[in-house]
């Protein structure tokens, strides 16, 4: 399973991370190992059968429509890296 | 030497019962030994000696009055860096999370306090829990008190160390696919990862969602019901836990093994297994037998297939989990021109080698035109893998496995080969996959005198039942009462 | 010269009114201060998980019955993935796969029906403010997030692209609107934001099957917006087939100012989202119980009720239509004919006399002091010839101010209509004497006379007088040689 380079930037910007080159040369080829390693899969035989997507046995969690107190604008702001006139403050948004 | 650092819990609890130490006294001991000995072993991250006293001083106060105490009342316990707890912060052994202190507790950790508990800080980890060695936390590894150059294993390290070298009576830690287990082995611990559902996650900072549990790291098995029964439970505000019946663990634990049958899947004792691990198991095999239990073969066909399957449903659950740490609401930010620019600075500069691997692939699978081919194989695969725990579950009672594949590896010895480090998962990431409790417990040591441990593997929720057996076998056995000489 | 085909599907994201948000327990009101309803949860931070909000699946199954789609035994929730600071957690949980319900339709009358293709919810993101120059997007030098919009309940009903004019999705649009308000589920309310609405509009030659490049185009905040963002991009569409150009899959802004569509620049290929099951949240499963129990939360849905109103009770489909098109106005006029009254009498005094009254006041329904059953007596009033219609709209002038039962306020003013015969005659005599010319005009056999008589009778006895017992009398006495 060779993985191009493009492969590699591609995922990396979808995952929002910049790779040095040295970076996307040795994550990709750790890629292609684990993927290697991974394709022994393909010998199991799954037609028919059902993803597992949960373990817990249990069904239709809710919970009731009442009210619960939550963080204060203070504490919002505490934790946050930049905060402006009550909100959180981010870079500018490039038209996307 | 550790004094009182190195009771276990049942012990402190009675000698705190007797009047014949204090909580502050115990809580001064053990802070007394992590000076002592931390420089060497560098299982904490943060350290919280001022509340400390203070509970401990509360936790006296309710003694004296003849209060309503809780099954930990004044007890010092140390938390695994992934779980929240207000007011102190928690990095996850990443520079990304760098200045972060949550503003809530995580469930497990409101009862610990409703249990009166202490806690002395937050202990390392590998970076979000990704790894088995905590060689991967940004803040340099936690040692193995068995031997300095050894890793603890991973990624519960940090607790696993602390409580082996008595820098806390007992601590939690989590497991995904062995990183409660694997280090109890490596620390000679007693370890759970209950049943998937059995504890709350809420406040567990989220590696693999499906997989990820909280459990003990203790210096015995009694230990282990004792603190699993005060964290577990139905939580409101996580719709995976599970409301629990049949006996709360320290009743679960009481009573005998005659008759029991445990199986061994063939396919778990290969060539590759290090013979000291094997003669270890062999000797308990033996004991277990002596106390009346029974054995079978069994076989597990898809065994071979546990570690891939593992390696695409954790990484793809992980690469989600871990993109809400942007630089926008807390931890790290870098400065960007634009949005884009500070993600990419952000997260290219607070996470570590681990994350960013685990992030890549966990989104390679996940991405269009590769979800079917390996994330919805990699689940129907999980399938399979269920139905053989489960039938195999069907004529024994439990199963019995090594914990791991070799004693503690030297620091740096499997660093440099990813693929080879997620190969000495080999025994326990089946049981995440599948849901079912397992338990670890010390079974024996090297020449080398690094611990070995065993595995047992239970029904789903019986692990009470796992808890006997264990608590049968070191009724029996010493394994459990040797501490490292450090001194 | 090919004739063109304008073919439109429309997102409509509908904002649920529950108390909670969808995965939280902090508060949906509208208007708090910024970062004031918020909660680890709905602000993603580390180790949060989500838990669903009851009330919001109800309403949601809801919406989904009523608009007739078929509501599957299982439906989960998924994680759909994208980066954006309005995004706490930089994915949605929305639904894929397994939506709440789906192939279900809508009737615009005329034999329009449109088919709903799926119904399923998700959580809102942030609201972000851009600070700096202009407040488009990338205009800005930074932005500002609030986060108690964050988790809000969102439905998200999606049509089949079987719309044909931009009129008729609106109507589309208005009638969705009905419903959720008829539902007491949301406020529906464009302006408010807690009705929102998308489309993908495209043209095609009439009778070919294979449709045109689709075109999405966004921010429409008003059903006006929504019409001409249509009308002009249906217009656009043809100029540029007509002219020899092609069309490519866009997203487009509608932009108020113009009134016309602008390209969305520098958009990215289409996302890659990485949907995958929520491990969060557990499968919801439904039985034929709860679904029964779920129906019969259902009110008498607003065609359903426009129909009978018709059939039933034989008002014409206009005033039916006036009358259900606010679910409160539709039950306060039930009310009324279950005080007694005669449907259309009441028909008239609803629509007309009440909601113009109110609405002249600036106020709906619910603030009416004139309850449907004081509105029924006063009816009554009329028809047992009390008081006549023209005073009855004085008497109800003071009970909209008042509150007062109408028979207090015919007591009070002293308004009881005269019927008695010998009450009236002297009257009446003294209006044939007051007015020579017109009772010769009526006896010489000018017959529209006796109106103007009638009217001096009403004159003189301050309204008061039933004009058909003046009617009566004048030609009575005017008969009299």
């Amino acid at each position: 399973m060779a993985l191009t380079r493009k492969e590699v930037e591609a995922i990396a910007h979808l995952a929002r991370l910049s790779l040095t080159e040295a970076e996307l040369e040795k994550y990709g080829a750790q890629l292609e190992a684990i993927l290697g390693y991974v394709e022994s899969l393909n010998k199991l035989p799954l037609e028919g059968v059902e993803p597992t997507t949960h373990v817990s046995p249990a069904t239709d969690r809710t919970r009731t429509d009442n009210p619960a107190p939550g963080l204060t604008q203070a504490e919002v702001g505490a934790i946050a890296p930049e905060f402006r006139a009550g909100s959180v403050r981010v870079p500018r948004i490039l038209e996307e | 030497m550790a004094g009182p650092a190195a009771l276990t819990i049942h012990e402190a609890a009675a000698e705190l019962a007797a009047k014949k130490i204090s909580s502050v006294e115990l809580t001064q001991a053990v802070f007394a030994r992590i000076k002592a000995v931390e420089p060497r072993v560098h299982a904490y991250l943060h350290l919280t000696e001022e509340t400390a006293l203070a509970e401990a001083q509360a936790s006296d106060r309710r003694r004296a009055a003849d209060a309503p105490l809780g099954p930990l009342d004044g007890v010092p316990i140390a938390i695994k860096d992934n779980m929240c707890v207000r007011g102190v912060p928690a990095t996850c052994a990443s520079r990304i999370l760098a200045g972060f202190v949550p503003p809530y507790d995580a469930t497990v950790i409101t009862r610990l306090r409703a249990a009166g508990a202490v806690l002395t800080g937050k202990t390392n980890l590998d970076e979000f829990a990704f790894g088995s060695s905590t060689e991967n936390s940004a803040f340099g590894p936690t040692r193995n008190p068995w031997d300095l150059d050894r890793v603890p294993g991973g990624s519960s390290g940090g607790s696993a160390a602390a409580v082996a070298a008595d820098e806390a009576i007992a601590a939690l830690g989590s497991d995904t696919g062995g990183s409660i287990r694997q280090p109890a082995a490596l620390c000679g611990l007693a370890g759970l990862k209950p049943t998937y559902g059995r504890v709350s996650r809420y406040g567990l900072i989220a590696f693999a969602s499906s997989l990820d549990q909280i459990g003990p790291l203790t210096k015995d098995v009694e230990d282990c019901a004792i603190l699993q029964e005060a964290i577990e439970g139905w939580d409101a505000a996580d719709s995976t836990s599970v409301r629990l019946d049949g006996p709360p663990p320290t009743r679960a634990i009481q009573g005998d093994v005659q008759g029991l049958t445990l199986g061994i899947a063939k396919e778990w004792l290969t060539e590759g297994l290090d013979p000291e691990v094997r003669a270890a198991f062999d000797g308990a095999r033996a004991a277990l037998e002596k106390l009346g239990v029974k054995f079978r073969e069994i076989s597990l066909p898809l065994q071979d297939y546990a570690l891939p399957v593992y390696y695409l449903v954790a990484p793809a659950e992980a690469s989600s989990n871990l993109a809400r740490f942007d630089g926008v609401r807390y931890g790290l930010r870098e400065d960007g021109a634009n949005i884009i620019e500070m993600y990419k600075k952000t997260r290219s500069a607070g996470f570590g080698p681990e994350p960013k691997r685990r992030i890549i692939l966990g989104t390679y699978v996940l991405s269009a035109g590769y979800y079917d081919a390996y994330y919805l194989k990699a689940l129907k695969a999980r399938t399979r893998l269920r139905e053989d725990y489960l039938n195999a579950l069907k004529d024994c009672d439990a199963l019995l496995s090594p914990a791991t594949p070799t004693p503690a590896f030297r620091i740096g010895e499997k660093t440099d080969d990813p693929l080879q480090m997620y190969l000495s998962d080999i025994y326990t990431v089946s049981v995440n996959l599948v849901g079912l409790p397992g338990l670890v417990i010390p079974c024996g040591f090297s020449k080398a005198n690094l611990p070995i441990g065993m595995q047992f593997i239970g029904r789903a929720f019986d692990d009470g039942g796992l808890l006997r057996l264990a608590a049968r076998f070191q009724d029996a056995t010493d394994w459990h009462r040797r501490r490292p000489s450090l001194g | 010269m090919a004739e063109y085909e304008t073919v439109i599907g429309l997102e409509v994201h509908c904002e649920l009114s529950t108390k909670t948000k969808i995965f939280c327990g902090c508060s949906t009101a509208f208007g708090a201060a910024p970062n004031s309803q918020v909660c680890p949860v709905c602000l993603g931070l580390p180790g949060v998980l989500p838990v669903m909000n009851a009330e919001v699946l109800d309403r949601a199954i809801m919406v989904g019955l009523a608009v007739g789609c078929t509501i599957p035994k299982r439906f989960k929730f998924d994680r759909k993935h994208y980066y954006y600071p309005d995004l706490p957690k930089n994915f949605q949980i929305s639904q894929y796969d397994l939506p709440l319900a789906h192939d279900g339709h809508v009737d615009l009358g005329g034999g329009r029906t449109i088919r709903i293709k799926r119904v399923h919810l998700e959580e809102d993101a942030a609201k972000l403010v851009h600070e700096g120059a202009g407040e488009k997007i990338g205009t800005g030098t930074a932005a500002l997030v609030d986060y108690n919009r964050s988790g809000m309940p969102l439905l998200e009903i999606v049509s089949e692209p079987d719309l044909r004019e931009p009129a008729e999705a609106v109507a589309y649009v208005k009638s969705l609107q009905t419903l959720v308000r008829y539902l007491h589920v949301s406020d529906g309310n464009m302006e408010e934001g807690s009705l929102r609405c998308d489309a993908n509009i495209s043209v095609r030659p009439k009778g070919q099957a294979q449709l045109g490049a689709k075109i999405e185009i966004k921010n429409m905040n008003s059903f006006r917006s929504v019409e001409h963002a249509l009308a002009y991009e249906a217009k656009r569409q043809r100029e540029v087939l007509g002219q020899g150009g092609t069309l490519a899959q866009e997203t487009r802004l509608y932009d108020e100012a113009s009134g016309g569509t602008k390209p969305m620049r520098g958009k990215e290929a289409a996302h890659d989202y990485r949907y995958f099951p929520e491990p969060d949240l557990l499968v919801f499963t439904m039985d034929d119980v709860r679904l029964e129990k779920l129906r019969g939360r259902l009110p008498e849905l607003p065609d359903v009720k426009r129909l009978r109103y018709v059939q039933t009770l034989g008002l014409t489909d206009y005033d039916a239509g006036v009358l259900t098109g606010d679910r409160a106005v539709a039950e306060y006029y039930e009310a009324v004919i279950a005080a007694g009254a005669p449907p259309k009498t009441a028909s008239n005094w609803v629509s007309t006399e009440l909601l113009g009254a109110l609405h002249g006041r600036k106020l709906g329904i619910a603030d009416s002091k004139v309850a449907p059953r004081q509105l029924a007596a006063l009816i009554a009033l009329i028809h047992r010839g009390t008081i006549s219609g023209k005073i009855a709209k004085t008497v109800f002038a003071d009970m909209i101010g008042s509150g007062a039962d109408p028979e207090a306020v015919v007591k009070k003013k002293g308004l009881v209509q005269i019927t008695d015969e010998q009450a009236l005659a002297a009257t009446v005599r003294e209006v044939i004497a007051a007015n020579e010319r017109s009772a010769a005009d009526f006896k010489a056999g000018r017959q529209q006379a006796i109106g103007f008589l009638v009217g001096q009778v009403m004159k003189a006895t301050g309204g008061k007088a039933n004009p058909q017992a003046a009617n009566k009398l004048l030609r009575e006495e005017l008969g009299k040689p």
